[in-house]
């Protein structure tokens, strides 16, 4: 008996040490990534100059004359995440709406099971998707020479942000309390006003909370992103063949050497700033949601 | 408990034996190491898969630097055979052997739908400067022309802009990163015109004859096909190649590697 328990409290020790060091094997890998990141990307901002780089609006990496200048990636990121959540936002949001108040079980569970389709889609296949529907289709509907542009890749972006934006939002709907619907509802509003006035105000964290996630999904599509939107170096336009920061990572780096390689690991690291400052946008979001309650 | 720490215990043992084994292995290979042209490394894969296949205790390694930068290794014994995509220049070729591997065919492409079949090299690079911007001018209708092209760091690309003289002035449409891409974006837009590999072009798409010859094997042999260049093995002069490096080298060059060339998107020399 005594000898069982020996082993019981042995085996308590070694898995309390297993679980440790899984969870800061965790904490482990983001210090490796950022210092890695930070050391391979700051030599080349320092060689190039950091308004030069930054501010610099012209990328021709493989030219005689080199230039590195990225200020179009990062408008092109802002842009296009900008405009995916202009457009998957509330399409995002009414769907929750729709999922968490209006919709009977059978319906729901329809759309819920499309939505986290939608999730587990890969996203070499929007692009794909994208590319042979998407960009011929815009092409046409606005007369352009050519649809792979800002444009197409915001309606991809929009899309794939979606299911985040949805089960997010449903979530924060859903945790609104029946009490103040049914108190609004006494008080002689219609549904919709209800839902636009009560619910959603109500569920105003949970909501942004998904907003913040939708923009750290667009601004990191790499795939999707590279197969619609040209992929040239333009400052961006609506109609215009861009690239966004993670495909100008993507598209060169197989290749490349020297300042040209050094310059992509600047790239990165200004995309992980990007994605590190939306994080703690999102910290602040659901701290404060929570100290509203 | 135990059981699981004595299966952790065989598995640790048992990985450490096995690294053991890996370190011993490589006194008995022979290693070939080439560098050079990134635009050969199709070539150069399907060639040394192929050739290692058959000759187990040797080693081919590949080192995508760039033309210059694979002469430059070779003429300082830095590898055993130099990639190079282009010809030896004359000062060169003073110190250094080429030997054309094969040949790579450029295709220009167009959607089936435009009525142009044919154009000049100098056309050509008009149209990717942008000095031509509509159809109309080089005998299509009257729509503007979209110029579908390969990223900054494609072999295809350097190719297709070193032969028609457009470097660093190309203003593409569209920057793609694969020859898939190309056809694929040239096949659903009636204004496209791009570049790919003659071997990877099919029938979703039009080619064009470049000043009157259409591009085949044939044609790119016989150097009448003027979107085309070398890829060359560059070895030294002076110095005798190792055994492993003239043997790989025997066999690039045999009939059989024919095959694998073909498959890798180049033309095979004629014999």
């Amino acid at each position: 008996m005594k000898n069982l328990k020996k082993t019981t409290d042995a085996l308590e020790k070694a898995m309390n040490a297993v679980f440790t060091f899984c969870g800061f094997l965790a904490v482990a890998f983001v210090l490796v990534i950022t210092v890695f990141l930070v050391i391979s990307g700051i030599p080349a901002i320092g060689e190039i100059g950091i308004t030069d780089f930054l501010f610099g609006r012209v990328w021709a990496s493989t030219a005689a004359e080199p230039q590195y200048g990225i200020l179009p990636f990062i408008l092109t990121s802002v842009y296009g995440t900008a405009g995916a959540i202009v457009i998957g936002v509330p399409i995002g949001l009414m769907c929750a709406v729709y999922l968490a108040k209006m919709s009977g079980g059978k319906s729901a569970g329809i759309v819920r099971t499309a939505v986290d389709l939608l999730s587990g889609i890969p996203s070499v296949v929007y692009g794909l998707l994208g590319m042979i529907i998407i960009v011929p289709l815009v092409r046409k509907v606005f007369d352009l020479p050519d649809g792979a542009n800002l444009f197409s890749a915001i309606i991809v972006l929009a899309v794939m942000i979606l299911p985040s934006v949805i089960s997010v939002s449903e979530t924060a709907i859903k945790a609104v309390p029946k009490e103040y619907e049914e108190a609004s509802l006494a008080l002689g509003a219609t549904k919709t006003e209800t839902v636009f006035k009560v619910v959603v105000p109500a569920a105003k964290s949970g909501i942004l909370t998904a907003v913040v996630l939708g923009i750290g999904r667009a601004i990191g599509e790499a795939m999707a992103v590279m197969m619609v939107a040209g992929n040239v170096a333009n400052m961006p336009g609506l109609f215009q063949s861009v690239r966004f920061l993670t495909t100008a990572v993507a598209s060169e780096m197989s290749y490349s050497s020297g300042l040209q390689r050094q310059a992509l690991f600047s790239i990165a690291l200004v995309l992980f700033v990007f994605i590190m400052i939306i994080n703690l946008i999102l910290n602040f979001v659901v701290k404060r949601g929570e100290s509203d309650e | 408990m135990k059981k699981f720490i004595t299966t952790l215990l065989a598995v640790g043992i048992s990985a450490a034996a096995l690294a053991g084994c890996g370190g011993t292995a490589d006194s008995t290979t022979q290693t070939v190491s080439t560098d050079g042209s990134t635009s050969m490394e199709k070539v150069i894969g399907y060639l040394s898969e192929a050739y290692m296949v058959e000759n187990g205790g040797t080693k081919i390694t590949y080192n995508p630097t760039g033309s210059g930068a694979g002469i430059q290794a070779v003429s300082e014994g830095r590898c055993d055979i130099g990639l190079s995509s282009r010809d030896l220049k004359p000062e060169e070729a003073e110190t250094l052997d080429a030997e054309v591997i094969a040949i790579d065919g450029i295709a220009m492409i167009v959607n089936p739908q435009n009525p142009v079949s044919d154009l000049t090299i100098e056309q050509i690079g008009k149209l990717y400067k942008g000095e031509i911007a509509n159809w109309s001018e080089v005998g299509g209708s009257d729509a503007p022309v979209v110029l579908i092209g390969r990223e900054a760091a494609s072999g295809t690309r350097d190719g297709f802009e070193s032969i028609t003289g457009t470097e660093d002035m190309c203003k593409y449409t569209q920057e793609l990163t694969s020859t898939g891409d190309v056809v694929q974006t040239v096949s659903t837009n009636p204004n496209a015109i791009g570049y790919a590999s003659l071997a990877s072009v099919n029938d979703s798409v039009k080619l064009l004859s470049v000043e009157g010859v259409t591009p085949s094997t044939e044609t790119i042999q016989n150097g009448t096909y003027k979107i085309q260049r070398d890829f060359v093995f560059v070895t030294p002069k002076n110095k005798e190649l190792s055994e492993a490096a003239q043997s790989f080298m025997d066999y690039a060059s045999s009939a059989a590697a024919d095959e694998m060339i073909e498959k890798a998107g180049a033309v095979p020399v004629k014999r």
